[in-house]
């Protein structure tokens, strides 16, 4: 009698009626796993067109790391038939933990499945003669974790790869949580400017600069790993080993705390943000003359940087001559993977 | 029993409760984590029964 009055509290498909695998509280909407995937994807298109992201025409460049948003939101875009290729920086954590080797594998796992596929694979070791953790030795950045030189590293590789190989914009898998843990942080700080800078695209501000487009920023991060479940998708479920205690993490938990008390915070927190930005109801101004983009003398990227950026500046001596600079700083090379199409 | 699988760790539950309960019970917070048996995704609300084996999957990433 009780087991049936327990199983009686699962709650049922809006749609079909079937048992619900998800249940969002911030929709207050149920759904079987047919229906959420089919939500999930309508969903996504809704966010880019509400954003005006990019259209059908547009060449997207997804970033993939193997995890479950990177894929996920591959898997979505090419269901809704968007020109989506992917690009995979292997980092070269692998001491002691493989893990770039398992994410590189995750990634490939997922184009077996999905042919006509077509990824770019930028190999750190193979292209700037250093892996991750072994630049950041090195350059002795960031109080002895590589996130720093690992972030600036991903962000140049990017934006370089996609302007060289003509892509519309970039897209990554940031979802809602990320995006709230972020503003969170800009908000305890009141970091005006990284206030004013959040949103779901950013626009190309200089011809150096590729669009950027956040799809999932909508969506809870537990529905994004619900749907790569569901979907079937084999991603990378470990975490990069220096992850470990990263404030974004800590910030995740504690606004999950508060979701758990009090249901949808986490998205009226975001999502009001960002209507109340657009409204002008609130207005974050960077102090005059702090942001000026100039093309760094090396690799022209915009940068805020002073004349070198700091990507590049991490091979350049202070006493080396520009020419001397320039060779030392390694050209970007990538090879290309396709999974095998259709039709063979 | 039920077994409970989370990261290396792993319980032996009396089955019975729900998802939910079980992700309570062990200090984790269910808007963290997701419960699948073998494949499939598992509401918060399905009863876990003696001789199921459940994986809970921490959802949040980053850093």
């Amino acid at each position: 009698m009780k087991k049936r009055q327990t199983q009686a509290r699962v709650p049922r498909c809006k749609k079909c009626g079937a048992p619900a695998v998800i249940y969002m509280r911030q929709h207050r909407l149920a759904l079987c796993e047919t229906h959420f995937q089919e939500w999930f994807v309508n969903y996504t298109q809704r966010t880019i067109e509400k954003y005006h992201m990019f259209g059908p025409e547009d060449r997207v460049l997804v970033a993939v790391s193997g995890g479950k948003d990177s894929l996920a939101l591959w898997d979505v875009l090419t269901q809704l038939g968007y020109r989506a290729d992917g690009l995979y920086i292997g980092l070269g954590i692998d001491e002691g933990t493989q893990y770039s080797q398992r994410s590189l594998e995750a990634v490939r796992g997922f184009m077996a499945e999905r042919p006509g596929l077509r990824l770019y694979v930028v190999d750190m070791k193979e292209a700037y003669g250093e892996t991750i953790p072994e630049l950041a030795r090195r350059v002795r950045r960031g109080r002895g974790k590589p996130c720093s030189v690992c972030g600036l590293s991903k962000r140049h590789i990017m934006n370089e790869l996609a302007l060289r190989e003509g892509f519309d914009v970039l897209v990554t898998g940031h979802n809602l949580d990320d995006e709230a843990a972020v503003l969170f942080q800009n908000t305890l700080r009141w970091q005006t400017g990284y206030l004013a800078r959040q949103s779901p695209v950013l626009e190309a501000t200089h011809p150096g600069l590729v669009r950027k487009a956040k799809p999932f920023c909508r969506f809870y991060e537990r529905e994004v790993a619900a749907y790569a479940i569901v979907r079937g998708i084999e991603y990378q479920y470990d975490e990069c080993p220096f992850s470990v205690g990263a404030t974004t993490i800590y910030y995740k938990e504690l606004l999950n705390q508060l979701e758990r008390h009090s249901p949808g915070s986490k998205f009226q927190f975001y999502t009001q943000f960002l209507k109340a930005k657009k409204k002008g109801l609130i207005t974050f101004h960077e102090p005059e003359g702090e942001v000026v983009l100039r093309p760094c003398r090396i690799c022209g990227q915009p940068t805020t940087a002073g004349e070198i950026c700091a990507f590049c500046r991490m091979w350049v001596r202070p006493d080396m001559d520009l020419e001397e600079a320039k060779r030392s700083v390694p050209s970007l090379t990538f090879r290309v993977e396709t999974s095998e199409s259709e039709e063979g | 029993m039920a077994k409970v699988v989370f990261r290396d760790q792993e319980w032996e539950i009396p089955g019975g409760k729900t998802v939910r309960e079980i992700i309570e019970e062990l200090g984790l917070n269910p808007e963290a984590v997701l419960a699948v048996k073998g494949k499939k995704l598992l509401n918060e609300e399905t009863v876990v029964e003696d001789e199921d084996e459940i994986k809970l999957i921490a959802v949040i990433s980053g850093g």
